[in-house]
C-alpha cells in the first residue's frame, strides 16, 4: 500500500465526519465547523497529491492549498457573522428554528 | 505508513469525531482546534512546511478564535438540549455512503498503484513560494485580496446592529 493511500483514506474519513456533522448537528456554528473540516480534508488531498504526484517542483498543490485557506477564512468570517445576525433576530442559533419561509 | 503518520491520523480523526459528537459547544470548538493542529502536523509530515504554518496561523490562530467568539456571543454553550436534528440516521447514512464510495475508489484506482512507492521529499523553499505567488499566480493573489476585503466589509455589515430607523418586529419564533 502506498503512503498516498493512507493520506487519501484519512482525508476521506475526515470528509465523512465533517459531512455527518454538517448534516446532523442542530447548532449553526457546528454546521460551519463541519464545513471547515470538509475543506481541510480537500486541502490534505491536495498536499498528498503534491507530495507523491509526478511533478512536485511545479508547487501547484501548495499554491492551491494557500488560496483555499484564504477562501475558507473569508467563508468562516461571513458565516459566523450570519450566525450572530440570525441569533440577534431569532434569539436562537438552532438551524431548525429559522423556518419563517417554510411552506 | 509510518508510526508518525498513524499517530497524527488518529489524533486528527479522533478530534474531529469528538468535535462533531460532544454535547458542550465549547468542548466541540476545542476539539475542532485540536483537529486543525493535527492537520497542520500532517502537512509537516508531508514536507509542506509553508502550508502547515499558514494553517496554524489562519485556522488555529484566527478561525478557532472566531468560532469561540461566536459560541460565546450566541450563548450556545448553555443550551445543550437536543443536539441532533431529526435526520440523524439519514445524515449518518449519507456520510457513510460517501466514505464508502471514496474508499472504494481509492482502493480500486490503478493510477494510484502505478505511482512510485517512495519518492524523495520535494524541496519547498519559501523563496520559490513567493516567486510563484507574484509570478504565475499573481492574478489569483489579486482576486483573493479583493475577496478578503469584500468578506471583511460584508461581515461587518451583516453583524452590524439593525438601524433604528426601520424598526423590525422582533419576531420570536414560536417554540
Amino acid at each position: 500500500m502506498n503512503p498516498l493511500h493512507g493520506y487519501l483514506l484519512v482525508s476521506a474519513l475526515l470528509f465523512a465526519v465533517g459531512l455527518a456533522g454538517a448534516l446532523v448537528r442542530r447548532n449553526a456554528i457546528l454546521v460551519l465547523v463541519g464545513v471547515e473540516l470538509m475543506l481541510n480534508a480537500a486541502n490534505l488531498n491536495f498536499l498528498a497529491f503534491w507530495r507523491y504526484g509526478p511533478n512536485p517542483e511545479a508547487l501547484t498543490g501548495v499554491m492551491f492549498v494557500i488560496f483555499a485557506i484564504g477562501v475558507a477564512a473569508a467563508e468562516a468570517a461571513v458565516g459566523l457573522a450570519l450566525v450572530i445576525a440570525i441569533y440577534r433576530h431569532y434569539r436562537s442559533s438552532n438551524v431548525e428554528d429559522v423556518a419563517t419561509m417554510k411552506g | 505508513m509510518t508510526l508518525a503518520f498513524a499517530i497524527l491520523a488518529g489524533l486528527t480523526v479522533g478530534a474531529a469525531i469528538a468535535a462533531m459528537t460532544l454535547r458542550n459547544l465549547v468542548h466541540c470548538s476545542l476539539c475542532a482546534t485540536v483537529s486543525l493542529v493535527g492537520l497542520a502536523l500532517l502537512y509537516l509530515n508531508l514536507g509542506a512546511e509553508f502550508a502547515a504554518f499558514v494553517q496554524i496561523l489562519v485556522y488555529v490562530g484566527a478561525v478557532a478564535i472566531l468560532i469561540v467568539f461566536a459560541v460565546l456571543l450566541t450563548r450556545s454553550g448553555e443550551a445543550p438540549a437536543g443536539r441532533v436534528s431529526y435526520g440523524l440516521w439519514t445524515g449518518l447514512g449519507v456520510a457513510l455512503a460517501v466514505f464508502g464510495t471514496l474508499a472504494w475508489a481509492i482502493g480500486g484506482s490503478s493510477a494510484l498503484k502505478a505511482l512510485p512507492k517512495d519518492s524523495a521529499v520535494p524541496a519547498l523553499p519559501v523563496k520559490d513560494v513567493g516567486d510563484k505567488l507574484v509570478g504565475d499566480f499573481v492574478l489569483p493573489l489579486q482576486v483573493i485580496a479583493l475577496l478578503l476585503t469584500a468578506a471583511m466589509l460584508g461581515a461587518i455589515v451583516i453583524a452590524m446592529r439593525e438601524a433604528k430607523g426601520n424598526p423590525q418586529p422582533a419576531t420570536r419564533n414560536p417554540q
